[in-house]
């Protein structure tokens, strides 16, 4: 389904005006550096992300920005740019299992409940309601308790915030696509289906999950910018990565806080605009979808859908 | 007042007035029982997780303690017991308000949560000042300059403090006003003299501006005022971004209501239509869309509470966590899982109040 927003891209660009398409362009760009930074983050990062001595010499704490560390260090003495680079690697880590948790569970579970209705419909639909109202923090923070007892591991942290985003998550995947279901299950191409003797779960896969997932890619963005928001949240309470499993950003923001406080401000701004930046850029992307896929705002008229409020797009 | 009718259609409000009360009374209490189950999900999922990972006792003190001691010290809180029972009992002690016992300093939960509580409620009625009066104007401007250079650039402000995190917004805050440029302190609630001086005062309410002024002390009044302006803005922020997107979104949805064309005929000047005629019935929907929004609240109020030393219940509840006083940590967790249920509930009560046609 990533696929599918990859590959509307070029014909969203073309049809699209000026400022959606501006946005549209910067938050591919944006997304489109940052993936090819974690890919390539070994060749680009001056040194590893734990590293702490070049030969037999320290990097030595809080060292101002020169030659040798262009952001200068840490107070704990790790090169800041180096960390700043390998921090997108976990960050793209977080977004890939965050997306993984959530989009699969929620489709299934919207796909059934839509479908089938009834008494298993309205319980799913009570628990979407309630776990979506949870601050996704929160939750981030009670499951790193239970799967690290806090103290993380690079596997420990991403699960923590993956597991919690995803609690967030599945619920909606599942509002949006149970909608759908419904709205499509009442098509007569389903009916046909139905008449020529198609079993349920031939027709829930083949006919309507094909015609429910339209709206899914825009979700992704959101999901994918609240996945590292709620790790960087975590490693700023002290509940994420710990430095010589991973890079994250948020726990670098963590261990910059008393640096402000003395006037040291390369610790703080580079991981701070890596997490800035890269939920801008996948932002960007969805909001530059989501516009073009309004037909109120497209130049060419396509088929009219219903028209979106305004709850629906500051979610 | 003729703005306001628009909002409710009579066709639907005039048939069977008698029956739409009965709806309406029907679907608050339904509404209002629905908070329960609500809670007690995000209670039970809280509770069990938490225990997944073993006794609260074994947790704080684990590594601090002799295995003997330890388990006169877990039998003693009872967390031996079947963990259907400490389920059960967690339950019935919470549906009389009694949060139990933190295990690190001992207090009651209940004594934590109202004595930080105060300073949480504090911050976020200042964010949430600073969210109106920053998102309700510009979004007003952007609805008026829709598609233009400034409703471009206000986008662009609103995905920005969504990209940013508010920890991160601190931190720059905290960086420029309070250390560069030295006008701001750069963390807690007061300065430590005017700290103990209120805290000095007959029957406090626990949240320092009120104390302040009932004191009538100036310079606490200022030292107060001073202290809670880069938190507030930090926060504020945050929901300010959220604001400005639904006001213009509602108010362009409202801008071009028949009414308004009508009143633009009658040459209403253009400032006027949207302050005196489109922005009242555009903020109704932005009410109830706000209200959803206080679970992001309290999950920025955390992070904020930390960034500033702002000892609130989201500092303690970091406090708690790095000490792994689970009892307390469940307490506050708790306690922020009620107030979204009951302030998702209100938001509902005041969509059925205003909207006739929202129903269960």
């Amino acid at each position: 389904m990533t696929l599918l927003l990859v590959r509307r891209l070029p014909s969203r660009l073309r049809t699209g005006a000026g400022v959606q398409r501006a946005m549209l362009l910067t938050g591919a760009v944006l997304t489109g550096l940052f993936v090819l930074t974690a890919a390539l983050g070994p060749l680009a990062a001056p040194y590893g992300h734990a590293q702490l001595r070049e030969g037999a010499d320290l990097f030595g704490s809080q060292q101002h920005p020169d030659g040798a560390h262009p952001l200068g260090t840490t107070i704990a003495g790790y090169d800041v740019l180096s960390r700043t680079i390998w921090g997108t690697r976990t960050a793209l880590l977080i977004i890939v299992a965050a997306l993984l948790l959530s989009v699969l569970p929620g489709t299934v579970l919207g796909l059934v409940s839509g479908y089938l209705g009834g008494r298993l419909d309205r319980l799913l639909v009570g628990l979407a309601d309630a776990l979506y109202a949870f601050p996704p923090l929160l939750l981030a923070i009670v499951v790193s308790i239970v799967i690290s007892g806090g103290r993380s591991s690079l596997a420990g942290g991403l699960g923590a915030g993956a597991c919690s985003v995803a609690v967030s998550f599945v619920p909606q995947y599942f509002r949006v696509v149970r909608a759908e279901v419904i709205r499509v299950k009442a098509e007569p191409f389903v009916d046909a289906a139905r008449v020529i003797g198609t079993g349920p779960w031939r027709i829930m896969t083949r006919h309507v999950l094909r015609n429910s997932v339209r709206t899914l890619p825009l979700i992704f963005t959101i999901n994918a910018s609240e996945a590292i928001l709620t790790l960087a949240g975590l490693g700023f309470l002290g509940f994420g990565i710990e430095p010589d499993s991973g890079a994250e950003w948020g726990y670098d923001l963590n261990r910059a806080v008393a640096d402000v406080t003395s006037g040291i401000w390369w610790t703080a701004l580079p991981p701070g605009l890596g997490i800035v930046l890269t939920v801008l850029g996948t932002t960007l992307l969805g909001e530059g979808l989501t516009d073009l896929a309004d037909p109120r705002l497209r130049r060419r008229s396509g088929t009219p859908a219903a028209p979106t409020d305004g709850a629906g797009d500051d979610e | 007042m003729s703005t306001l009718t628009q909002e409710t259609p009579g066709a639907v409000t005039a048939p069977a007035d008698g029956a739409a009360g009965y709806g309406l009374a029907r679907y608050l209490v339904v509404r209002f029982l629905l908070i329960i189950p609500t809670v007690l999900i995000l209670v039970s999922l809280v509770f069990f997780l938490m225990r997944l990972t073993g006794d609260p006792v074994s947790a704080a003190f684990g590594d601090r303690l002799t295995p003997d001691q330890l388990q006169a010290k877990i039998h003693q809180a009872g967390y031996d017991r079947p963990l259907l029972t400490q389920y059960l009992d967690y339950l019935r002690s919470l549906a009389t308000g009694d949060f139990g016992h933190t295990v690190t300093d001992n207090q009651p939960v209940s004594h934590v949560l109202t004595t930080y509580g105060a300073a949480t409620v504090e911050l976020a009625c200042y964010a949430l000042l600073v969210a109106l009066v920053v998102g309700v104007p510009l979004g007003m401007v952007a609805a008026s300059y829709r598609d233009r250079a400034p409703d471009a650039a206000l986008r662009l402000f609103a995905i920005l403090t969504y990209a940013t995190p508010v920890f991160f917004v601190g931190l720059l805050l905290k960086l420029v006003f309070a250390v560069r440029l030295g006008w701001l302190p750069s963390s807690g609630r007061a300065g430590t003299g005017v700290q103990l001086f209120l805290q000095d005062q007959t029957s406090t309410t626990g949240i320092y501006l009120i104390d302040a002024l009932r004191s009538g002390d100036g310079t606490a009044i200022a030292d107060v005022l001073r202290h809670a302006v880069l938190p507030a803005v930090t926060l504020g922020l945050l929901m300010a971004g959220v604001l400005l997107r639904l006001v213009r979104t509602n108010l362009i949805g409202t801008l071009g209501a028949d009414y308004v064309d009508a009143a633009r005929s009658r040459g209403v000047a253009p400032l006027r239509l949207v302050t005196h005629h489109a922005t009242r019935p555009a903020l109704i929907p932005v009410v109830t869309v706000l209200g959803l929004q206080v679970a992001g609240l309290l999950g920025g109020a955390v992070l904020t509470e930390t960034t500033f030393e702002w000892k609130g219940l989201g500092y303690e509840l970091a406090h708690y966590l790095t000490a792994r006083d689970f009892p307390a940590v469940q307490g506050i967790v708790a306690l922020f899982a009620v107030v979204v249920a009951v302030t998702n509930f209100l938001v509902d009560v005041v969509a059925a109040l205003i909207d006739p046609r929202v129903r269960y």
